[in-house]
């Protein structure tokens, strides 16, 4: 089928009701930025869900990070999306306007050359993020360790995605398919869908980034695919068990444990942290369960789990917006409410 | 000059403030007006002018196409023609940090110089400060021009069936110092670019120009909405004939950016009678900075409330059949629809 065909087969697809959520942020951005829902049918509905790492950072990591700025003298270094998340009383960017040392990077390694030049300070990385960057923070580790750079540590708040669907699956949701995310998949192969695709019996479609690539993918999930069923729609980069270069040094450096996802508390292995071997470059990344809303109305905790659309929820368009946000959806541009805002999707 | 860096000396006001001042600014600066050293210049008037500010911070001072002089002058100049002004003149206040190379300082002046001559305006006032910091250089440009008293162009006037054609390639400046702060290797450049010619080309051909703007912070989406609200009018545009390079492209998906939101400093939107779009497209591509010049779409009658930025309204969030009046609308390639609204927070990279 060409994209034209697919484009008619899913504009006029008048079978059940079908909720798809894509759980990858990476999705959510391309589906609002290429308005892909005005291309679907009103029996098609596409759902964000937990799938973009700093909207899932609880509130104690953001607090933390600011402890080891603000009393501890640390250098905080992150991605630019985090300065803006509130933890329980402030943001990251409020801190360093306050006086905190907080530098943004745009990738992990770039850490290494002022923690060379300023052996003096000591470097906290934030590194949070899914299988897609764990990877890359297993290598930065190697770095540290191979450089004997003894003033970086990371604090980690990285979590793993099967976990998550598999959670999500077990509450009430509308939820009866997914778009399984592409970059993930590269690094975990499209095989771990399997168990979860036959015990819930829903079927996941791995799709890649690009329009058509996703409209495709939805297109089969709706009239192709039969419930429990995986298919790989990105096979140019996605493979069946992944990638094990990537999956090995991960397990060389990091163990599986419990992790609390923001809004939606405590899910059992969804996490990764540090393993004891390595702890002396672990800036305390265990235990970081508080999870304290800014906005007692913020409803960030049913969009994550696709139980709400973000206009549904009351501060949406009004006390919440991407320039002074409530809840973590409405910061990273891969964040659910940031894009309903944004696009008008 | 006895000393390579400035000094808090430079900023005491006496002989090593005017030294500076007579070895860099009036040297470079040279005109009549200027030379009386008056404590205000007395120019010839207008019955209508346009009046201008602008502060420049941007780091670094030296980027891939241009520097913050050339920048103080083009976003003042440019600032001045998006309401039909003849940019007259222009006075400068310097900023300087303690620290900052007398060398970089003679540069930016030199190339401040440069381009008000390509400009035609001239420097008659300026002033000189220096502050503790370490070694920055920040400079405040105003700026005068004269208005013929026929023209009216202004954001509010955009009207149904007016085309929208954009001078060129978006996204440039933006990327090209993106890239110098990050370390990336490209050929890049920014388009920082005085456009007199293009305005006053356009004038002088009679084409009836309703709305100019230049495409500055923000990207052209911000500058889009902005007037869309301005004029309570809706504009459709089609994102594939949206001018960006391959390179600019590329470079935004490397980091996760959307050209659509990305800054240019040598830009700009006209809006035009609809009859006008053959001959202003003609006219802006034989200009100077102004070869790419493309139509990306046009103003349609503004929606069914006036409400403006009322996202909660409805439950279907999915539709974009109804929108309201001051929406911008963009047809993606694959033939969806997408509303675009201001920049949010500070165009970020993506984590992941």
């Amino acid at each position: 089928m060409n994209v034209e065909q697919i484009k008619e087969k899913l504009i006029n697809y008048d079978g059940p009701e079908v909720n798809i959520m894509e759980v990858c942020g990476s999705h959510t951005g391309a589906i609002a930025k290429n308005g892909i829902p005005d291309l679907l049918s009103k029996k098609i509905n596409l759902i964000s869900g937990p799938g973009c790492p700093v909207c899932v950072t609880p509130s104690s990591y953001i607090d933390r990070l600011i402890d080891l700025a603000v009393n501890e003298g640390k250098v905080i270094v992150t991605f630019g999306d985090l300065l803006r998340v509130p933890g329980s009383t402030k943001t990251l960017s409020q801190a360093k306007g306050e006086g905190a040392d907080v530098r943004m990077i745009y990738s992990p390694m770039d850490i290494l050359k002022p923690a060379m030049e300023e052996p003096e300070k000591e470097f906290i990385f934030a590194a949070i993020g899914f299988e897609t960057t764990t990877p890359v923070y297993a290598l930065l580790l190697e770095e540290i360790i191979d450089n004997d750079l003894s003033n970086v540590k990371l604090l980690t708040a990285i979590k793993t995605m099967p976990e998550v669907i598999d959670y999500l699956c077990r509450q009430k949701t509308i939820v009866n398919a997914f778009l399984a995310p592409g970059h993930v998949s590269v690094i975990i192969g499209s095989n771990v869908y399997i168990p979860l695709a036959t015990k819930y019996n829903i079927p996941f479609g791995v799709a890649g980034f690009e329009a058509e690539e996703i409209l495709e993918a939805i297109c089969g999930i709706v009239t192709e695919q039969d419930g429990g069923s995986v298919r790989n729609y990105y096979v140019k980069v996605v493979t069946e068990k992944g990638n094990e270069t990537a999956t090995g040094i991960i397990e060389k450096y990091f163990e599986k444990g419990d992790a609390v996802w923001r809004g939606m508390g405590n899910v059992p292995d969804s996490g990764r942290y540090i393993r004891p071997e390595y702890e002396r470059y672990d800036a305390g990344s265990r235990f970081l369960d508080n999870d304290v809303k800014k906005n007692k109305a913020c409803c960030c905790d049913k969009v994550l789990l696709g139980v709400m659309r973000p206009n549904e929820c009351p501060l949406f368009g009004k006390v919440c917006s991407p320039l002074n946000p409530q809840g973590a959806c409405m910061v990273s541009t891969e964040g659910s409410c940031f894009s309903y805002y944004s696009y008008g999707r | 000059m006895s000393s390579d860096i400035i000094t808090m000396v430079h900023g005491s006001g006496g002989s090593a403030t005017s030294e500076l001042i007579e070895s860099i600014f009036e040297k470079n600066f040279d005109n009549d007006t200027l030379s009386e050293m008056e404590d205000s210049a007395v120019v010839e008037g207008a019955p209508r002018f346009a009046v201008t500010t602008d502060s420049f911070v941007v780091k670094p001072l030296f980027f891939q196409g241009g520097d913050i002089g050339r920048l103080s002058i083009c976003g003042t100049v440019n600032d001045l023609l998006m309401r039909g002004a003849v940019p007259k003149y222009i006075t400068c206040g310097m900023i300087l940090e303690e620290g900052a190379s007398i060398d970089n300082l003679r540069r930016i002046t030199e190339s401040m110089a440069e381009t008000a001559k390509e400009a035609g305006v001239e420097i008659v006032a300026g002033d000189t400060k220096v502050i503790e910091g370490n070694g920055g250089i920040i400079i405040n440009t105003a700026g005068v021009g004269f208005v013929d008293e026929k023209l009216d162009i202004a954001s509010g006037n955009a009207r149904p069936g007016d085309k929208i054609i954009v001078s060129g390639n978006i996204g440039e400046h933006h990327a090209a110092i993106l890239a110098s702060r990050l370390g990336i290797e490209t050929d890049i450049k920014s388009d920082c670019a005085p456009l007199v010619k293009i305005v006053h080309n356009l004038i002088a051909h009679r084409i009836r120009i309703h709305v100019l703007r230049d495409v500055t912070r923000g990207g052209l989406a911000t500058v889009l909405k902005e007037i869309a609200g301005a004029c309570g009018n809706n504009f459709m545009i089609k994102e594939e004939l949206l001018p960006v390079t391959s390179m600019v492209k590329e470079f935004c998906g490397l980091l996760g950016l959307d050209p659509l939101y990305m800054g240019n400093e040598g830009k700009l939107v006209a809006i035009v009678h609809p009859e006008d779009e053959e001959a202003a497209l003609d006219i802006i591509r034989h200009s100077t900075y102004g070869q790419d010049a493309v139509c990306i779409g046009e103003v349609v009658s503004g929606g069914d409330s006036a409400s403006g930025n009322d996202r909660t309204s409805g439950n279907d969030c999915t539709s974009s059949k109804d929108h309201t009046s001051g929406s911008v609308i963009l047809e993606t390639l694959i033939g969806g629809r997408r509303e675009l609204d201001v920049l949010q927070g500070e165009g970020l990279p993506r984590i992941c």
